[in-house]
Protein backbone atom coordinates (compact mmCIF):
# COMPACT_ATOMS: atom_id res chain seq x y z
CA UNK A 1 0.00 0.00 0.00
CA UNK A 2 1.28 3.43 -0.81
CA UNK A 3 1.85 5.54 2.15
CA UNK A 4 1.23 9.12 1.40
CA UNK A 5 1.24 10.78 4.73
CA UNK A 6 2.31 10.35 8.25
CA UNK A 7 -0.05 11.18 11.07
CA UNK A 8 2.46 10.27 13.67
CA UNK A 9 3.44 13.72 14.85
CA UNK A 10 0.77 14.87 17.18
CA UNK A 11 2.25 18.28 17.61
CA UNK A 12 0.58 21.13 15.95
CA UNK A 13 3.57 22.12 13.88
CA UNK A 14 4.38 18.83 12.25
CA UNK A 15 0.75 18.12 12.00
CA UNK A 16 0.02 21.27 10.06
CA UNK A 17 2.89 20.61 7.70
CA UNK A 18 1.67 17.13 6.89
CA UNK A 19 -1.88 18.36 6.77
CA UNK A 20 -1.01 20.95 4.17
CA UNK A 21 0.95 18.53 2.02
CA UNK A 22 -1.72 15.90 2.31
CA UNK A 23 -4.55 18.19 1.45
CA UNK A 24 -2.89 19.18 -1.77
CA UNK A 25 -1.81 15.71 -2.74
CA UNK A 26 -5.07 14.06 -1.83
CA UNK A 27 -6.99 16.50 -3.92
CA UNK A 28 -4.87 16.16 -7.02
CA UNK A 29 -4.95 12.38 -6.86
CA UNK A 30 -8.71 12.39 -6.43
CA UNK A 31 -8.58 9.33 -4.20
CA UNK A 32 -11.82 8.04 -2.68
CA UNK A 33 -12.49 8.86 0.94
CA UNK A 34 -12.58 5.25 2.11
CA UNK A 35 -8.90 4.97 1.32
CA UNK A 36 -8.09 7.74 3.74
CA UNK A 37 -10.27 6.11 6.35
CA UNK A 38 -8.54 2.76 6.10
CA UNK A 39 -5.25 4.50 6.01
CA UNK A 40 -6.06 6.35 9.20
CA UNK A 41 -7.33 3.16 10.79
CA UNK A 42 -4.18 1.32 9.87
CA UNK A 43 -2.13 4.24 11.01
CA UNK A 44 -3.76 4.17 14.44
CA UNK A 45 -3.23 0.42 14.65
CA UNK A 46 0.37 0.93 13.74
CA UNK A 47 0.80 3.67 16.29
CA UNK A 48 -0.57 1.52 19.09
CA UNK A 49 1.91 -1.24 18.28
CA UNK A 50 5.45 -1.60 19.35
CA UNK A 51 8.12 -1.27 16.70
CA UNK A 52 11.69 -2.44 16.17
CA UNK A 53 13.06 0.97 15.36
CA UNK A 54 12.65 4.38 16.85
CA UNK A 55 11.00 6.16 13.95
CA UNK A 56 9.84 9.71 14.51
CA UNK A 57 7.93 10.00 11.26
CA UNK A 58 7.99 8.81 7.70
CA UNK A 59 7.01 10.23 4.35
CA UNK A 60 7.07 9.32 0.70
CA UNK A 61 9.49 11.26 -1.42
CA UNK A 62 9.11 12.33 -5.02
CA UNK A 63 10.44 9.03 -6.32
CA UNK A 64 7.72 7.19 -4.43
CA UNK A 65 10.17 5.77 -1.89
CA UNK A 66 9.42 5.63 1.81
CA UNK A 67 11.72 7.75 3.84
CA UNK A 68 11.85 7.04 7.56
CA UNK A 69 13.23 9.54 10.01
CA UNK A 70 14.48 7.78 13.12
CA UNK A 71 17.07 5.38 14.42
CA UNK A 72 17.31 1.57 14.34
CA UNK A 73 17.31 -0.35 17.63
CA UNK A 74 19.01 -3.64 18.46
CA UNK A 75 17.07 -6.83 17.83
CA UNK A 76 17.85 -9.60 20.28
CA UNK A 77 16.58 -13.08 19.43
CA UNK A 78 17.06 -16.43 21.09
CA UNK A 79 16.97 -18.97 18.32
CA UNK A 80 19.26 -21.83 19.28
CA UNK A 81 21.74 -19.22 20.35
CA UNK A 82 21.74 -15.51 20.83
CA UNK A 83 21.20 -13.43 17.70
CA UNK A 84 21.79 -9.72 17.95
CA UNK A 85 21.55 -7.35 15.01
CA UNK A 86 20.26 -3.87 14.20
CA UNK A 87 16.67 -3.53 13.19
CA UNK A 88 17.82 -1.59 10.13
CA UNK A 89 18.30 -5.03 8.53
CA UNK A 90 14.52 -5.37 8.25
CA UNK A 91 14.20 -2.12 6.35
CA UNK A 92 10.95 -1.45 8.18
CA UNK A 93 9.53 -4.85 7.42
CA UNK A 94 10.18 -4.57 3.74
CA UNK A 95 13.09 -6.99 3.51
CA UNK A 96 14.23 -10.22 5.09
CA UNK A 97 17.06 -10.00 7.58
CA UNK A 98 19.78 -12.57 7.20
CA UNK A 99 21.85 -13.36 10.27
CA UNK A 100 24.30 -16.29 10.39
CA UNK A 101 22.37 -18.21 7.77
CA UNK A 102 18.99 -17.70 9.47
CA UNK A 103 16.33 -15.56 7.87
CA UNK A 104 13.93 -13.41 9.85
CA UNK A 105 11.07 -11.28 8.76
CA UNK A 106 9.17 -8.69 10.69
CA UNK A 107 5.48 -9.13 10.00
CA UNK A 108 2.73 -7.18 11.80
CA UNK A 109 5.08 -6.24 14.57
CA UNK A 110 6.38 -9.74 15.21
CA UNK A 111 9.52 -11.46 14.07
CA UNK A 112 9.12 -14.80 12.26
CA UNK A 113 11.69 -17.22 11.02
CA UNK A 114 11.43 -17.57 7.26
CA UNK A 115 13.32 -18.86 4.29
CA UNK A 116 15.60 -16.69 2.19
CA UNK A 117 12.72 -15.21 0.20
CA UNK A 118 10.71 -14.34 3.29
CA UNK A 119 7.73 -16.61 2.68
CA UNK A 120 5.12 -16.61 5.37
CA UNK A 121 2.58 -19.40 5.53
CA UNK A 122 -0.84 -18.86 7.07
CA UNK A 123 -3.31 -21.08 8.83
CA UNK A 124 -7.11 -20.97 8.36
CA UNK A 125 -7.48 -17.88 10.53
CA UNK A 126 -4.83 -16.03 8.54
CA UNK A 127 -2.33 -16.39 11.36
CA UNK A 128 1.27 -17.01 10.33
CA UNK A 129 2.45 -20.52 11.11
CA UNK A 130 6.15 -19.71 10.83
CA UNK A 131 8.35 -20.40 13.85
CA UNK A 132 8.72 -17.48 16.23
CA UNK A 133 12.09 -17.15 17.94
CA UNK A 134 12.12 -15.85 21.52
CA UNK A 135 12.18 -12.13 20.97
CA UNK A 136 13.96 -10.04 23.59
CA UNK A 137 14.63 -7.09 21.32
CA UNK A 138 15.18 -3.61 22.57
CA UNK A 139 12.09 -2.32 20.85
CA UNK A 140 10.86 1.23 20.81
CA UNK A 141 8.91 0.60 24.03
CA UNK A 142 11.81 -1.09 25.79
CA UNK A 143 14.02 1.76 24.69
CA UNK A 144 11.51 4.24 26.12
CA UNK A 145 11.35 2.32 29.39
CA UNK A 146 15.14 2.49 29.66
CA UNK A 147 15.02 6.19 28.83
CA UNK A 148 12.39 6.88 31.48
CA UNK A 149 14.36 4.81 33.98
CA UNK A 150 17.50 6.84 33.33
CA UNK A 151 15.54 10.06 33.52
CA UNK A 152 14.04 9.07 36.85
CA UNK A 153 17.41 8.00 38.19
CA UNK A 154 18.84 11.36 37.21
CA UNK A 155 15.88 13.37 38.55
CA UNK A 156 15.59 11.69 41.91
CA UNK A 157 19.25 11.09 42.65
CA UNK A 158 19.93 14.78 42.00
CA UNK A 159 16.99 15.60 44.24
CA UNK A 160 18.42 13.30 46.92
CA UNK A 161 21.80 14.99 46.58
CA UNK A 162 20.32 18.44 47.12
CA UNK A 163 19.23 17.36 50.61
CA UNK A 164 22.83 16.91 51.63
CA UNK A 165 23.44 20.64 51.40
CA UNK A 166 20.44 21.67 53.45
CA UNK A 167 17.06 20.70 54.76
CA UNK A 168 15.27 22.10 51.74
CA UNK A 169 15.56 20.65 48.24
CA UNK A 170 16.96 22.69 45.39
CA UNK A 171 15.97 22.89 41.76
CA UNK A 172 13.88 19.99 40.51
CA UNK A 173 13.46 18.70 44.05
CA UNK A 174 11.26 21.67 44.87
CA UNK A 175 8.76 20.53 42.30
CA UNK A 176 9.05 16.85 43.10
CA UNK A 177 9.04 17.01 46.88
CA UNK A 178 5.36 17.93 47.27
CA UNK A 179 4.44 15.01 45.02
CA UNK A 180 6.66 12.61 46.96
CA UNK A 181 5.14 13.88 50.20
CA UNK A 182 1.65 13.61 48.74
CA UNK A 183 2.24 9.95 47.92
CA UNK A 184 3.58 9.36 51.41
CA UNK A 185 0.99 11.33 53.37
CA UNK A 186 -2.15 10.86 51.28
CA UNK A 187 -1.65 7.52 49.58
CA UNK A 188 0.73 5.35 51.60
CA UNK A 189 0.06 6.29 55.21
CA UNK A 190 -3.78 6.39 55.13
CA UNK A 191 -4.00 3.09 53.21
CA UNK A 192 -1.17 1.07 54.70
CA UNK A 193 -0.81 2.59 58.13
CA UNK A 194 2.05 4.32 59.90
CA UNK A 195 3.60 1.08 61.07
CA UNK A 196 4.19 -0.66 57.75
CA UNK A 197 4.13 1.99 55.03
CA UNK A 198 7.89 2.48 54.87
CA UNK A 199 8.77 -0.78 53.16
CA UNK A 200 6.28 -0.10 50.36
CA UNK A 201 7.33 3.49 49.70
CA UNK A 202 10.02 2.64 47.13
CA UNK A 203 7.62 0.66 45.01
CA UNK A 204 4.78 3.17 45.29
CA UNK A 205 6.93 6.16 44.46
CA UNK A 206 8.63 4.41 41.57
CA UNK A 207 5.42 3.12 40.07
CA UNK A 208 3.69 6.48 40.36
CA UNK A 209 6.43 8.46 38.69
CA UNK A 210 7.12 5.72 36.14
CA UNK A 211 3.52 5.52 34.95
CA UNK A 212 3.07 9.26 35.03
CA UNK A 213 6.22 10.11 33.10
CA UNK A 214 5.72 7.36 30.58
CA UNK A 215 2.10 8.41 30.05
CA UNK A 216 3.19 12.00 29.52
CA UNK A 217 5.84 10.81 27.09
CA UNK A 218 3.06 9.04 25.19
CA UNK A 219 1.46 12.45 24.61
CA UNK A 220 4.58 13.93 23.07
CA UNK A 221 5.18 13.84 19.33
CA UNK A 222 7.78 11.12 19.84
CA UNK A 223 4.93 8.72 19.26
CA UNK A 224 5.97 6.36 22.03
CA UNK A 225 3.20 4.48 23.64
CA UNK A 226 4.24 2.17 26.42
CA UNK A 227 1.38 1.83 28.89
CA UNK A 228 -1.05 0.74 26.20
CA UNK A 229 0.82 -2.54 25.93
CA UNK A 230 -0.80 -5.21 28.00
CA UNK A 231 2.63 -6.76 28.58
CA UNK A 232 3.77 -3.61 30.38
CA UNK A 233 0.69 -3.24 32.54
CA UNK A 234 0.74 -6.97 33.28
CA UNK A 235 4.32 -6.73 34.50
CA UNK A 236 3.44 -3.81 36.78
CA UNK A 237 0.26 -5.42 38.12
CA UNK A 238 2.12 -8.68 38.67
CA UNK A 239 4.60 -6.86 40.87
CA UNK A 240 1.74 -5.44 42.93
CA UNK A 241 0.28 -8.95 43.13
CA UNK A 242 3.53 -10.52 44.31
CA UNK A 243 4.34 -7.79 46.80
CA UNK A 244 0.82 -7.98 48.24
CA UNK A 245 0.86 -11.72 48.69
CA UNK A 246 4.46 -12.11 49.80
CA UNK A 247 4.20 -9.48 52.48
CA UNK A 248 0.75 -10.52 53.65
CA UNK A 249 0.28 -11.45 57.30
CA UNK A 250 -1.79 -14.16 58.96
CA UNK A 251 -4.76 -11.85 59.32
CA UNK A 252 -4.92 -11.32 55.54
CA UNK A 253 -4.94 -15.03 54.73
CA UNK A 254 -7.41 -15.57 57.53
CA UNK A 255 -9.80 -13.15 55.87
CA UNK A 256 -9.47 -15.00 52.60
CA UNK A 257 -9.77 -18.64 53.60
CA UNK A 258 -11.73 -18.45 56.85
CA UNK A 259 -13.58 -15.15 57.04
CA UNK A 260 -14.04 -14.31 60.67
CA UNK A 261 -17.37 -13.20 62.02
CA UNK A 262 -19.64 -15.06 59.59
CA UNK A 263 -21.38 -18.43 60.06
CA UNK A 264 -19.36 -21.41 58.86
CA UNK A 265 -21.38 -22.25 55.73
CA UNK A 266 -20.76 -18.70 54.59
CA UNK A 267 -17.07 -19.14 55.26
CA UNK A 268 -16.99 -21.99 52.75
CA UNK A 269 -18.86 -19.92 50.19
CA UNK A 270 -16.70 -16.87 50.72
CA UNK A 271 -13.33 -18.61 50.51
CA UNK A 272 -13.33 -19.22 46.71
CA UNK A 273 -14.71 -15.73 46.09
CA UNK A 274 -12.00 -14.16 48.21
CA UNK A 275 -9.38 -16.37 46.57
CA UNK A 276 -10.55 -15.20 43.18
CA UNK A 277 -10.37 -11.65 44.48
CA UNK A 278 -6.63 -11.99 45.00
CA UNK A 279 -6.25 -12.35 41.25
CA UNK A 280 -9.02 -10.03 40.17
CA UNK A 281 -7.64 -7.07 42.09
CA UNK A 282 -4.31 -6.84 40.22
CA UNK A 283 -6.06 -7.89 37.01
CA UNK A 284 -8.31 -4.85 37.28
CA UNK A 285 -5.18 -2.75 37.68
CA UNK A 286 -3.63 -3.98 34.47
CA UNK A 287 -6.82 -3.72 32.45
CA UNK A 288 -7.65 -0.25 33.77
CA UNK A 289 -4.31 1.26 32.87
CA UNK A 290 -4.12 -0.51 29.52
CA UNK A 291 -7.68 0.34 28.50
CA UNK A 292 -7.56 3.97 29.58
CA UNK A 293 -4.37 4.78 27.76
CA UNK A 294 -5.28 2.78 24.66
CA UNK A 295 -8.73 4.35 24.47
CA UNK A 296 -7.27 7.81 24.94
CA UNK A 297 -4.80 7.30 22.11
CA UNK A 298 -7.36 5.78 19.76
CA UNK A 299 -9.88 8.56 20.33
CA UNK A 300 -7.30 11.29 20.09
CA UNK A 301 -5.81 9.92 16.90
CA UNK A 302 -9.23 9.30 15.41
CA UNK A 303 -10.17 12.91 15.97
CA UNK A 304 -6.91 14.02 14.44
CA UNK A 305 -7.70 11.69 11.54
CA UNK A 306 -11.10 13.35 11.20
CA UNK A 307 -9.38 16.56 10.21
CA UNK A 308 -8.01 14.80 7.16
CA UNK A 309 -11.35 13.28 6.33
CA UNK A 310 -13.32 16.52 6.59
CA UNK A 311 -10.85 18.53 4.55
CA UNK A 312 -12.88 21.68 5.02
CA UNK A 313 -12.28 24.61 7.29
CA UNK A 314 -15.28 24.03 9.54
CA UNK A 315 -14.95 20.30 10.19
CA UNK A 316 -11.21 20.36 10.39
CA UNK A 317 -11.06 23.27 12.77
CA UNK A 318 -13.76 21.69 14.92
CA UNK A 319 -11.76 18.47 15.00
CA UNK A 320 -8.70 20.45 15.83
CA UNK A 321 -10.45 22.10 18.76
CA UNK A 322 -11.71 18.76 19.91
CA UNK A 323 -8.28 17.18 19.60
CA UNK A 324 -6.81 20.05 21.58
CA UNK A 325 -9.38 19.68 24.36
CA UNK A 326 -8.87 15.94 24.38
CA UNK A 327 -5.12 16.36 24.62
CA UNK A 328 -5.64 18.41 27.75
CA UNK A 329 -7.90 15.70 29.09
CA UNK A 330 -5.26 13.11 28.30
CA UNK A 331 -2.77 15.12 30.33
CA UNK A 332 -5.11 14.72 33.27
CA UNK A 333 -5.66 11.05 32.52
CA UNK A 334 -1.91 10.47 32.45
CA UNK A 335 -1.60 11.67 36.04
CA UNK A 336 -4.91 10.18 37.11
CA UNK A 337 -4.03 6.68 35.95
CA UNK A 338 -0.69 6.87 37.72
CA UNK A 339 -2.51 8.02 40.84
CA UNK A 340 -5.13 5.27 40.63
CA UNK A 341 -2.55 2.55 40.06
CA UNK A 342 -0.52 3.76 43.03
CA UNK A 343 -3.56 4.32 45.21
CA UNK A 344 -5.00 0.84 44.57
CA UNK A 345 -1.61 -0.81 45.01
CA UNK A 346 -1.32 0.94 48.36
CA UNK A 347 -4.84 -0.22 49.23
CA UNK A 348 -3.95 -3.84 48.46
CA UNK A 349 -0.72 -3.58 50.44
CA UNK A 350 -2.74 -2.09 53.26
CA UNK A 351 -5.12 -5.02 53.31
CA UNK A 352 -2.15 -7.40 53.31
CA UNK A 353 -0.61 -5.94 56.45
CA UNK A 354 -3.77 -4.94 58.27
CA UNK A 355 -3.63 -5.82 61.94
CA UNK A 356 -6.27 -7.97 63.52
CA UNK A 357 -9.40 -6.19 64.73
CA UNK A 358 -12.22 -7.56 66.79
CA UNK A 359 -15.33 -7.69 64.68
CA UNK B 1 -9.23 -10.96 23.64
CA UNK B 2 -7.59 -13.24 21.09
CA UNK B 3 -5.99 -10.20 19.54
CA UNK B 4 -4.68 -9.17 22.92
CA UNK B 5 -3.11 -12.55 23.54
CA UNK B 6 -1.76 -12.58 20.03
CA UNK B 7 -0.17 -9.21 20.44
CA UNK B 8 1.24 -9.99 23.85
CA UNK B 9 4.96 -9.49 23.65
CA UNK B 10 7.04 -11.74 25.89
CA UNK B 11 10.08 -9.62 25.22
CA UNK B 12 8.39 -6.42 26.34
CA UNK B 13 7.01 -8.16 29.41
CA UNK B 14 10.44 -9.49 30.28
CA UNK B 15 12.16 -6.16 29.84
CA UNK B 16 9.48 -4.25 31.71
CA UNK B 17 9.73 -6.61 34.65
CA UNK B 18 13.51 -6.62 34.78
CA UNK B 19 13.97 -2.93 34.14
CA UNK B 20 11.26 -1.89 36.57
CA UNK B 21 12.53 -4.07 39.40
CA UNK B 22 16.02 -2.75 38.70
CA UNK B 23 14.68 0.79 38.71
CA UNK B 24 12.90 0.29 42.03
CA UNK B 25 16.06 -1.12 43.63
CA UNK B 26 18.34 1.58 42.23
CA UNK B 27 15.96 4.39 43.15
CA UNK B 28 15.51 2.97 46.61
CA UNK B 29 19.22 3.08 47.21
CA UNK B 30 20.06 6.36 45.52
CA UNK B 31 16.89 8.38 45.80
CA UNK B 32 13.95 7.30 47.91
CA UNK B 33 15.84 6.38 51.04
CA UNK B 34 17.92 9.56 51.22
CA UNK B 35 14.95 11.72 50.23
CA UNK B 36 12.52 10.22 52.71
CA UNK B 37 15.13 10.19 55.47
CA UNK B 38 15.99 13.83 54.84
CA UNK B 39 12.33 14.82 54.79
CA UNK B 40 11.66 12.90 57.97
CA UNK B 41 14.63 14.46 59.69
CA UNK B 42 13.46 17.88 58.63
CA UNK B 43 9.93 17.20 59.83
CA UNK B 44 11.22 16.04 63.18
CA UNK B 45 13.32 19.18 63.42
CA UNK B 46 10.27 21.30 62.68
CA UNK B 47 8.23 19.39 65.21
CA UNK B 48 10.90 19.82 67.87
CA UNK B 49 11.18 23.51 67.13
CA UNK B 50 7.42 23.91 67.36
CA UNK B 51 7.31 21.96 70.60
CA UNK B 52 10.02 24.07 72.18
CA UNK B 53 8.33 27.23 70.95
CA UNK B 54 5.11 26.05 72.55
CA UNK B 55 6.98 25.31 75.75
CA UNK B 56 8.62 28.74 75.71
CA UNK B 57 5.20 30.29 75.20
CA UNK B 58 3.84 28.36 78.15
CA UNK B 59 6.78 29.42 80.30
CA UNK B 60 6.24 32.99 79.23
CA UNK B 61 2.60 32.75 80.15
CA UNK B 62 3.48 31.34 83.54
CA UNK B 63 5.97 34.10 84.06
CA UNK B 64 3.41 36.66 83.08
CA UNK B 65 0.88 35.16 85.46
CA UNK B 66 3.49 35.27 88.22
CA UNK B 67 4.23 38.87 87.44
CA UNK B 68 0.57 39.68 87.52
CA UNK B 69 0.23 37.99 90.85
CA UNK B 70 3.23 39.81 92.26
CA UNK B 71 1.90 43.08 90.98
CA UNK B 72 -1.46 42.42 92.53
CA UNK B 73 0.12 41.54 95.83
CA UNK B 74 2.25 44.66 95.74
CA UNK B 75 -0.80 46.72 94.98
CA UNK B 76 -2.68 45.19 97.84
CA UNK B 77 0.23 45.75 100.16
CA UNK B 78 0.47 49.37 99.11
CA UNK B 79 -3.22 49.76 99.71
CA UNK B 80 -2.90 48.24 103.15
CA UNK B 81 0.05 50.45 103.94
CA UNK B 82 -1.78 53.54 102.83
CA UNK B 83 -4.78 52.59 104.91
CA UNK B 84 -2.61 52.00 107.92
CA UNK B 85 -0.87 55.32 107.41
CA UNK B 86 -4.22 57.04 107.12
CA UNK B 87 -5.39 55.37 110.31
CA UNK B 88 -2.23 56.33 112.11
CA UNK B 89 -2.57 59.86 110.86
CA UNK B 90 -6.16 60.23 112.04
CA UNK B 91 -5.30 58.56 115.30
CA UNK B 92 -2.39 60.93 115.80
CA UNK B 93 -4.61 63.89 115.03
CA UNK B 94 -7.17 62.53 117.43
CA UNK B 95 -4.57 62.03 120.10
CA UNK B 96 -3.08 65.40 119.53
CA UNK B 97 -6.50 67.00 119.74
CA UNK B 98 -7.25 65.18 122.96
CA UNK B 99 -3.95 66.12 124.43
CA UNK B 100 -4.39 69.69 123.39
CA UNK B 101 -7.84 69.69 124.91
CA UNK B 102 -6.43 68.30 128.12
CA UNK B 103 -3.63 70.80 128.08
CA UNK B 104 -6.07 73.58 127.40
CA UNK B 105 -8.37 72.40 130.14
CA UNK B 106 -5.50 72.18 132.51
CA UNK B 107 -4.31 75.61 131.51
CA UNK B 108 -7.78 77.00 131.92
CA UNK B 109 -7.99 75.39 135.32
CA UNK B 110 -4.61 76.79 136.23
CA UNK B 111 -5.65 80.18 134.95
CA UNK B 112 -8.87 79.97 136.90
CA UNK B 113 -6.96 78.96 139.99
CA UNK B 114 -4.51 81.82 139.41
CA UNK B 115 -7.42 84.22 138.87
CA UNK B 116 -9.02 82.93 142.02
CA UNK B 117 -5.75 83.40 143.89
CA UNK B 118 -5.24 86.84 142.39
CA UNK B 119 -8.81 87.70 143.26
CA UNK B 120 -8.29 86.53 146.80
CA UNK B 121 -5.08 88.41 147.18
CA UNK B 122 -6.69 91.45 145.54
CA UNK B 123 -9.57 91.18 147.98
CA UNK B 124 -7.20 90.87 150.87
CA UNK B 125 -5.27 93.87 149.59
CA UNK B 126 -8.50 95.73 149.14
CA UNK B 127 -9.56 94.77 152.63
CA UNK B 128 -6.22 95.96 153.92
CA UNK B 129 -6.56 99.10 151.87
CA UNK B 130 -10.08 99.63 153.15
CA UNK B 131 -8.88 99.00 156.68
CA UNK B 132 -6.05 101.48 156.15
CA UNK B 133 -8.52 103.87 154.60
CA UNK B 134 -10.86 103.33 157.49
CA UNK B 135 -8.09 103.91 159.90
CA UNK B 136 -7.07 107.03 157.96
CA UNK B 137 -10.62 108.22 157.92
CA UNK B 138 -10.98 107.39 161.47
CA UNK B 139 -7.78 109.28 162.16
CA UNK B 140 -9.04 112.22 160.09
CA UNK B 141 -12.40 112.03 161.79
CA UNK B 142 -10.86 111.88 165.16
CA UNK B 143 -8.66 114.82 164.23
CA UNK B 144 -11.62 116.77 162.88
CA UNK B 145 -13.65 115.91 165.93
CA UNK B 146 -11.01 117.35 167.89
CA UNK B 147 -11.38 120.66 166.06
CA UNK B 148 -15.04 120.87 165.10
CA UNK B 149 -17.60 118.73 166.65
CA UNK B 150 -20.34 119.35 164.15
CA UNK B 151 -18.28 119.00 161.14
CA UNK B 152 -16.86 115.88 162.59
CA UNK B 153 -20.29 114.38 162.94
CA UNK B 154 -21.20 115.32 159.39
CA UNK B 155 -18.09 113.81 158.02
CA UNK B 156 -18.53 110.61 159.87
CA UNK B 157 -22.07 110.38 158.71
CA UNK B 158 -21.21 111.00 155.04
CA UNK B 159 -18.31 108.67 155.18
CA UNK B 160 -20.34 106.00 156.75
CA UNK B 161 -22.95 106.43 154.12
CA UNK B 162 -20.31 105.85 151.52
CA UNK B 163 -18.88 102.91 153.35
CA UNK B 164 -22.17 101.14 153.69
CA UNK B 165 -22.67 101.57 150.01
CA UNK B 166 -19.43 99.77 149.48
Amino acid sequence: MRRKISLKPITLLLFLITFASFAKEGHSDGEPKSDIKTEIKEYIQHHLKDSYDFSLYSYTNDQGEHVYIGAPLPVILWDNGLQVFWSSKFHHGETVAEVDGNYYKSYHGKIYKTDASGTITYDDHHHPTNAKPLDLSITKNVFTIILVGLLMLYMFSSMAKSYRKGALPKGMGRLLEPIVLYIRDDIAIPNIGKKHYKRYMSFLLTIFFFIWIINLLGLTPLGVNVTNNIAVTLALALLTFFITNFTANKNYWGHIFWMPGVPWPMKIVLAPIELLGIFIKPFSLLIRLYANITAGHIVLMSIIGLMFIFKNWLGSSLSFGLAFALSLLELLVAALQAYIFTMLSALYFGSAVEEHHDH
Amino acid sequence: MEKLINEFSIGLFFWQLVLFVGLVLLLRKFAWKPILDAVEKREEGIKDALDSAEKAKLDMENLQADNEKLLKEARMEREAMLKEARDIKSKMIEDAKEEAQDQANKMIQQAQAAIEGEKKSAMAELKNHVAGLSIEIAEKVIREELSNKDKQVDLVESMLAETTLN
